[in-house]
């Protein structure tokens, strides 16, 4: 039997539970804690610059490795530093454990220095909260953290900890729990067969079928079966933003991804389909569209998601399917393999006639400028071929981060790391720092924006600290670039507060001063030169900082209330 | 249309707070609420009344299954079911109102829990409209002051909420 402090039996219990490295920033309330951290060597402790970071570090670091990523903050501004975090893993359903410290027992509610009530403040965007209030709890409750974070439709859990509950002075018996049983909370492990049957016969007997998967492919680890699914029934496929990589983007089955800034071929096919199969995906309104009563009115829907409330919540489901994506996925295709229906390959031949009519459009066609100016595409372009498709790519918000998911071809599961449902811009680096982290030799990219990359640019000192090679692809068109093309496409071009261009810092200079190299392009001629050279140092942290066509929009983009048949092709186009 | 929802939860600490910051979170609206252990007292049940077309009750009801505290719940509009509300009110009961006020309370099984020479206090179960009807007939009884408990309820026959 081992007797240990509270702080020692967080430690330990975190090793126990497979954990390796954790993102965070001390302050008095998690003085304990970091003391227990200076004591082992299990553990390893990154020392982030923001604690909004250390939540994205750790989001980037789960979302690459399907492992939960943990926090460490301390109390008061540190707990509320990380809310922007916590809010963005629970938006695109992340396993994060933040472990935030809290004041004494005894003085809490008093209004202590740098108490805030992180249980109550962080409610709303976690899935499930623990308070400590004894020490003998603790391995207990990571052991239930952990499970409710990464089983499920996962989500962030928060473990607020009393400062005197990690006393060193005193000591505990330690055991870890092997198993654990939530009696209120049964993830389901497998879906209704009945149900399943009912969606593969309305799918087999389907003319214009198409296959629309999300994060939850991802996150559910589908993407192998989801890809056998997709090729043994010949049927097309898109992908949201968030589900990019579930299904391999090069492939000739793939519409590219829908949406608000989805291809022409995708919106359409979405529309014209007459059964929809959604896996994992859960109809948000950058997919719908606004008005979901014009959303793909001929649609039968054949929605399998892990979440129940996902089901039905905004486009009603014909055939809802609750239950994990590879489980539900492994018993569609022994039914479609021993199935009587035989696919009416006349009708899909014309439907895939009609596809490749709409792919004649060619939505992501760039338009060279003809001079020296570099269109944003073109860098994603560039960095696709640099780094042959291989690479993680991390991203901000905005103008790149729709590019990135356009032009960069992801054809494997967990490439693809963004803030897909808060939109948090800041995300990009800190979260390419986790990714990093968990595959040191891999190459892993920020595709960002001078806007995102200043909200979180202290955390160049975190790569220099711990000698992270991160490129980091700026496309500076010196303005809020999403922002700007609202402004330009609803607003008459008034730029209200989205640009900035004389008090934009010089980025090659600031990378420098963090330690790392700043390289600036504003050539088309030099870009791919510059950047393959960027990309060869290999050991380095290297800021490219690009001047792109600062007058660009992404496109096409969904027509506000409309379809999504309703879509801008161009600033001059309409679908 | 109305409905009333019967929760069994952990009886923890935060729980009953969660129920609650879902409703408000999600724009969903209590009507009433009601919350005390149970024979298990490590089990609370919590019966609350909200209004909502099928679409936002079956998103109420999903949504409140995904409570990590929440174990079980039902929504006991959907079957034949007992409710019941307990109203203690304090009314003005002086010269004729007097005879008056108890007469009412008495057509409406209520019972006079506590009197001072010019108040009733009296104590009244029933349904929420009972309550109401209650209300009612002593307009121009001056009311001093109300206390409901919000519904509590309890599905007919066999079926049973438990774990």
């Amino acid at each position: 039997m081992t007797l240990l402090s509270g702080g020692d039996m967080l430690l330990r219990a975190l090793h126990d539970e497979g954990v390796d490295i954790i993102f965070g920033y001390p302050g008095g309330a998690a003085l304990h804690i970091y003391d227990a951290i200076y004591n082992q060597d299990k553990v390893e402790h990154i020392l982030v610059r923001h604690e909004q970071a250390a939540t994205h570090a750790a989001d980037g670091y789960a979302r690459a490795t399907g492992k939960a990523g943990v926090v460490l903050v301390t109390s008061g501004p540190g707990a509320t530093n990380a809310i922007t975090g916590i809010a963005t893993a629970y938006m695109d359903s992340i396993p994060l454990i933040v472990i935030s410290g809290q004041v004494g027992r005894a003085s809490l509610g008093s209004d202590a220095f740098q108490e805030t009530d992180m249980i109550g403040v962080s409610r709303p965007i976690v899935k499930h909260s623990f308070m400590v209030q004894n020490p003998e709890d603790i391995p207990d409750i990571v052991k239930k953290a952990f499970y409710i974070a990464t089983t499920g439709r996962p989500g962030p859990v928060v473990i607020d900890i009393p400062k005197d509950v990690t006393d060193p002075s005193t000591k505990f018996e330690y055991t870890y729990p092997e198993t654990v049983k939530i009696r209120s909370y049964i993830p389901p492990s497998k879906g209704h067969s009945g149900q399943i049957k009912k969606a593969v016969d309305i799918l087999l007997a389907a003319s214009r079928p198409i296959i629309y998967t999300g994060g939850g492919v991802i996150m559910g680890d589908g993407s192998l079966l989801l890809t056998e699914l997709v090729r043994k029934l010949g049927y097309p496929v898109t992908n949201t933003l968030m589900g990019l990589g579930g299904y391999p983007a090069p492939d000739k089955q793939f519409l590219g991804m829908l949406g608000m800034h989805g291809t022409y071929e995708a919106n359409m096919a979405m529309h014209e389909a007459d059964v929809i199969l959604a896996i994992g995906a859960r109809f948000d309104d950058r997919v719908t569209n606004s008005n979901v009563k014009n959303f793909c009115p001929n649609a039968i829907i054949l929605h399998v998601d892990i979440d129940p409330a996902s089901i039905s919540k905004t486009v009603t489901a014909h055939v809802p399917i609750v239950g994990p994506v590879a489980a539900v996925l492994k018993e569609m295709l022994e039914l479609i393999e021993s199935a009587k229906t035989k696919i009416d390959s006349a009708a899909l031949a014309g439907w895939w006639e009609k596809i490749n009519h709409w792919r004649t459009r060619d939505s992501l066609k760039v338009t060279p400028s003809g001079n020296e100016t570099i269109k944003p595409q073109q860098v994603i372009q560039a960095l696709y071929e640099i780094t042959k498709g291989d690479a993680y790519i991390t991203s901000d918000v905005g103008q790149h981060q729709m590019f990135a998911a356009q032009y960069y071809h992801f054809d494997k599961p967990r490439r693809w790391i963004n803030s897909g449902g808060l939109g948090t811009m800041g995300f990009g680096l800190p979260a390419a720092m986790g990714v990093q982290l968990a595959f040191p030799e891999a190459t892993v990219a920020c595709v960002t924006g001078e806007g995102s990359i200043q909200m979180n640019i202290q955390e160049l000192a975190t790569c220099n600290q711990y000698a992270l090679p991160i490129k980091i692809v700026n496309l500076n068109n010196e303005a809020l670039g999403m922002v700007k093309q609202w402004q330009d496409m609803q607003y008459a071009g008034r730029y209200s507060h989205s640009t900035y261009a004389d008090s934009l810092p010089d980025f090659v200079k600031l990378a420098e001063a963090y330690g790392h190299v700043g390289i600036r392009i504003e050539k088309l001629s030099e870009l791919k030169e510059k950047m393959q050279y960027a990309f060869s140092l290999k050991d380095k942290l290297v800021f490219l900082d690009i001047a792109v066509d600062k007058e660009e929009h992404v496109y096409p983009m969904a027509i506000r209330g409309g379809a999504m048949s309703d879509m801008y092709l161009s600033k001059t186009e309409r679908s | 249309m109305r409905r009333i929802i019967s929760i069994l939860m952990e009886n923890q600490p935060g729980a009953l707070s969660r129920v609650v910051g879902l409703f408000s979170q999600r724009n969903y609206n209590i009507n009433s609420l009601t919350v005390a252990p149970t024979e298990d007292p490590s089990l609370s049940r919590l019966t609350l009344t909200t209004v909502g077309d099928d679409r936002k009750i079956e998103q109420i009801v999903k949504h409140l299954n995904k409570l990590v505290d929440v174990a079980k719940l039902v929504d006991l509009t959907e079957g034949s079911h007992i409710e019941r509300e307990l109203m203690l009110i304090k009314v003005k009961a002086t010269g004729a109102q007097r005879a008056e006020v108890k007469r009412v309370a008495d057509i409406f099984r209520g019972i006079v829990v506590d009197i001072t020479p010019t108040m009733y206090t009296i104590q009244l179960a029933g349904t929420s409209d009972k309550l109401d009807g209650f209300l009612a007939a002593l307009a121009g009884t001056p009311i001093l002051e109300v206390a409901r408990t919000g519904v509590s309820g309890i599905a007919r026959g066999e079926k049973v909420l438990s774990l």
